[in-house]
């Protein structure tokens, strides 16, 4: 078990050490001058700063060690500098919006597997039953809808107010503004901003928890030992809970650490419609901003999430599968 | 006296493409501490009658006749008495043992969870009792906390034996318990089953393909053919000397080393047996019988008597034609 | 006998469909080996049509894409593309609501809505399918070069996919698109060049699956060449998967593209359901209520994914019958 654990955390380093090359070589392939297309589009492009950008980034030298140079930079987290704010550091910048985007992905995923996992449930012990029907096809409906656009048709809804919709919640933002609210007010005020960004995140991905474990669960269902629970004159209910369910959370709970990846996606676009100050709204600041060095920054911190999310999803499996923590 | 009583039992699965008669009436009884065998090739219906015995069958199966188990018909039964009749009157050890058992329970748990559901036994008594139930089928007790998939294929069956006796059922259906293992662990798990079913006075439902096996174990045998029963009596006489063409044929594909019949006939059947949706006119075994003849498939042969205790389905059954039908002991 | 005249185990006799072939008449004998194939091929295929025919959903999805079909195809004589210009003389007033005039209503630049999603629907569709394309054609040639020739190029490709796989969609996406500007091809190789490993995994699965195949096996003891075992025995069993993989890979790229031109990475000079909607964003169509500019280009993309996802699922049930249980 210890050998399969060490095995899959040096994957992933490996897969990181993959991604931080990525990164690099992505601007050096590109023709041009890679100072030239940091600074490019950007107020501070200006002969000084481009040879300034050259000496940091080491581009007189040979590429091997312009490579050294990067990843002795990344690894102190020296991203470089922002042009948001003004030449803050990358880092800094990163740091100053990486709680929302915490507190909106992290409750939402919770919720979105947990309310996604029910549902499966019920649809899979029933299958072609109404609910399982209903909830299908709103999971396909939900699949196909661009988060975003849903997040605009709520905002709209619900902020803006538009025909029988009441405009009940703030239209963007983690806090009110320039306020000072403090201690359950405080709390208060955020969770009511949150409503509405979360409510679309969690609908969001609801569905697709929802089939993955409507699908295990009727793969279990196949499956010759809950013949025998049965014939052991157990009650349906506890044929489900103790045999089949156990069985059918192993899969889905490693796939839904997976989809972490979709869920940043969607973190992105939802958070710009919602004007929330996080990760993603940065993001599209910085794609505005043609600012390359926050965008570096962004992208390898998403890619370090997905690939610790999924060694958590791999050391998670092995520890719930029985068999797979004997090997 | 009787433990399980079976009458006219008929099942018939509900598909896409119409209705599939499994099991077409079949009456047989069993008795205390009585071993009956029921052989026949795959599709016959065995297993089939092993599910509806205690109603295992998936919903919207259509089943007739009566299983009187302990004084009670089975299919006439409320769920709660129908579940409190499963493990404690009748058990079943299932085939392919290999996927029986929930890959994530301890098998500790999964035995002593029988004890538990049924209010024979607290948590803990259960635990003590299925350690002792793993001694009795020659596994130490510490095993009780290991999972599925750290045993061997004789050993999961053992486990599923022990977990048969968990509830002191009067009945055991042991549905192909043997079919997936190696010849060597067959032996023993057959030599087990035997020795405990003498132990405990079991009564057994003894499900299987493979005839040699039967003679071994079982007193009375029962040979299925097309969801009916063709041949019953002893196991040794109708091994010995079949009344039935079928159950010459079954027996003629287990050779014997030493017997001489074998070595100048080989023999083998052929075709295959026939689709429960397209069964043959007559008697359904008429189109692979090598002593069929013109009245074969004209007339449905009743289970005619053929010796002592002994009945077959089969024209050729001394006076079946002359005896009136039903003429039966 | 050289392999190409060996009769009867091109294809394996049941289709790789899962559907019975029946027997060749006797009256229409075929004369040639090559004649056979393309008789039984051509049966194979009426065959899954005929299945496909018979699952509802993957009809209703057949219906929805060809209406978009046909509205991409006349989009000139729903509406001229002079419509499409800001400063068009067919212009009605600014954020008005749908009437007679203008069905859907009219943008910011007083453009009439309907036209714009018209003609949308040709950029997102062929975005769509090119990009899709490209990742197919990738995932396809990685998947049969991985799962065919083992050892050590599977290894290497496996851990590329898997590496792939892990970097999520689309930060990656945004930083392809910035670097490399933004223009249709370059949305399209970014799209086609991030979707390419789901496929890359199936199609290799698949290629390991059919390889250990008796008849494949049979065919390398009597010689066959590496291009005709490739060609005659692994794509036609391959085949199928591949195709219910693209018609899902196209609903995910058509999200995809809507995503990246949201967040204003599309291409400035075409006009694509994601832009409508960024145009509509950026205007603040959301605060002031104009539902009507809104609502046209999102159910479009909603139906059009939904009709892919839904003609996939049905492709996938027919080529993988344990499916259809379900």
């Amino acid at each position: 078990m210890r050998r399969y654990v060490l095995g899959k955390v040096l994957q992933a380093f490996l897969t990181l050490a993959f991604v931080i090359a990525f990164n690099f070589f992505l601007f050096r392939v590109v023709p041009g001058d890679p100072a030239a297309l940091l600074l490019r589009g950007t107020s501070a492009f200006n002969p000084d700063t481009v040879e300034q950008l050259q000496e940091d980034l080491g581009l007189n030298e040979s590429l091997p060690v312009q490579f050294l140079i990067y990843v002795q930079d990344t690894v102190t987290l020296n991203f470089g500098e922002s042009f948001f704010g003004r030449g803050a550091p990358v880092a800094e910048v990163i740091g100053h919006n990486i709680w929302p985007t915490l507190l909106l992905v992290g409750t939402s995923t919770i919720a979105s597997t947990i309310l996604g996992m029910i549902i499966g449930i019920y649809a899979g012990w029933k299958p072609g039953s109404r609910f399982d029907v209903g909830s299908l096809s709103a999971t396909l409906f939900l699949y196909a809808m661009p988060e975003f656009w849903f997040g605009i048709l709520v905002l709209m809804a619900f902020a803006g107010g538009v025909g029988p919709f009441p405009a009940i919640f703030p239209t963007g933002g983690y806090e009110t503004a320039a306020s000072d609210l403090t201690g359950i007010a405080h709390v208060v005020d955020v969770l009511n901003h949150l409503v509405l960004p979360w409510t679309v995140l969690t609908l969001a991905y609801l569905g697709e928890y929802a089939i993955i474990m409507r699908n295990s669960l009727i793969d279990i269902m196949g499956d010759d030992f809950i013949q025998t629970a049965r014939a052991k004159g157990l009650r349906e209910k506890q044929v489900l809970w103790r045999h089949a369910v156990p069985n059918a959370l192993l899969p889905t709970v490693t796939l839904t650490l997976l989809y972490l990846g979709f869920v940043f996606a969607g973190a992105i676009t939802v958070e710009y419609v919602f004007s929330y100050p996080g990760l993603g709204s940065l993001t599209v600041q910085a794609i505005d901003g043609n600012d390359y060095p926050l965008l570096q920054g962004l992208f390898l911190l998403f890619s370090a999430a997905v690939i610790v999310a999924n060694l958590l999803a791999d050391i998670l499996y092995s520890y719930l599968d029985p068999r797979v923590r004997a090997a | 006296m009787t433990i399980l009583s079976v009458r006219d039992l008929g099942v018939s699965y509900q598909t896409q493409g119409g209705a599939v008669p499994a099991v077409r009436g079949i009456s047989f009884d069993i008795g205390r501490g009585e071993v009956l065998g029921l052989a026949g090739e795959s599709g016959c219906g065995k297993s089939t009658v092993v599910n509806a015995i205690l109603r295992l069958l998936p919903q919207g199966t259509k089943v007739d006749g009566m299983v009187v188990l302990g004084g009670n018909d089975v299919l006439a039964m409320r769920p709660g008495r129908l579940r409190a009749v499963r493990w404690t009157e009748a058990s079943v050890v299932f085939q392919g043992a290999m996927h029986a058992l929930n890959p994530v329970q301890r098998i500790g748990d999964q035995i002593a969870e029988a004890m538990v559901i049924h209010g024979q036994a607290s948590e803990r008594e259960a635990r003590v009792r299925a350690g002792s139930l793993l001694e009795q089928v020659g596994l130490p007790p510490r095993r009780l906390n290991d999972y599925p998939h750290e045993l061997s294929g004789g050993q999961k069956q053992r486990v599923m034996i022990a977990m048969a006796l968990a509830c002191g059922p009067r009945l055991v259906i042991a549905d192909e318990p043997t079919t997936a293992l190696d010849v060597m662990v067959q032996a023993q798990v057959l030599k087990l089953l035997k020795s405990l079913q003498r132990e405990l006075g079991l009564a057994m439902l003894f499900i299987t393909h493979d005839l040699s096996v039967l003679v071994e174990v079982a007193d009375r045998l029962a040979i299925m053919y097309a969801g009916k029963i063709v041949e019953e009596g002893p196991s040794r006489e109708v091994f010995d000397d079949p009344a039935h063409p079928y159950t010459r044929a079954l027996a003629a594909a287990f050779p014997s080393i030493g017997d001489a019949r074998f070595r100048r006939n080989p023999s083998g059947l052929g075709g295959d047996p026939p689709d429960p949706q397209a069964i043959p006119s007559g008697c359904p075994f008429h189109p692979r019988c090598p002593v069929a003849f013109d009245a074969c498939p004209t007339i449905v042969p009743d289970l005619y008597r053929a010796g002592d205790g002994r009945r077959a389905a089969c024209l050729l059954v001394e006076g079946a034609l002359v005896d009136a039908p039903g003429a039966v002991e | 006998m050289r392999p190409q005249e060996t009769f009867g185990h091109d294809v394996d006799l049941q289709s790789p469909a899962g559907v019975e072939l029946e027997p060749t008449p006797p009256e229409k004998t075929p004369k040639s080996a090559r004649q056979i194939v393309w008789t039984r091929r051509r049966r194979a295929l009426l065959g899954v049509w005929r299945t496909y025919k018979r699952n509802r959903k993957g009809m209703a999805g057949l219906l929805i894409l060809g209406f978009f079909l046909v509205v991409a195809l006349v989009a000139p004589l729903i509406a001229s593309s002079e419509a499409l210009e800001v400063t068009c003389e067919c212009n009605g007033p600014p954020f008005s609501p749908p009437s007679l005039d203008f069905l859907f209503g009219t943008d910011n630049f007083g453009r009439s809505i309907l036209a714009l999603t018209v003609w949308g629907a040709r950029v997102s569709l062929t975005i769509g399918l090119l990009a899709t394309l490209i990742a197919i054609g990738i995932g396809a040639l990685v998947g049969l070069t991985a799962g065919y020739w083992g050892r050590w190029p599977e290894t290497l490709l496996m851990r590329l996919t898997d590496w792939f796989l892990v970097i999520p969609f689309l930060p990656l996406a945004i930083v392809l698109a910035s670097i490399l500007g933004q223009s249709m091809g370059v949305i399209t190789l970014v799209i086609g060049v991030t979707s390419w490993p789901q496929t890359a995994r199936i199609v290799r699965a698949q290629v390991l699956s059919v390889k250990t195949r008796p008849y494949v096996e049979r065919a390398q003891a009597l010689g066959a060449s590496t291009w005709h075992l490739v060609t005659r025995h692994i794509l036609p069993n391959v085949g199928p998967l591949i195709l219910a993989n693209t018609v899902l890979t196209v609903a995910v790229a058509i999200l995809s593209e809507t995503t990246l031109a949201f967040l204003g990475l599309g291409d400035p000079l075409t006009i694509s359901w994601g832009r409508i909607l960024e145009f509509a964003f950026n205007a603040g169509a959301a605060g002031s209520g104009h539902w009507w500019w809104l609502l046209p280009p999102g159910f479009a993309i909603v139906l059009v994914v939904l009709a892919f996802t839904l003609c996939g699922f049905a492709l996938d049930e027919i080529v993988n019958p344990k499916l259809r249980k379900r």
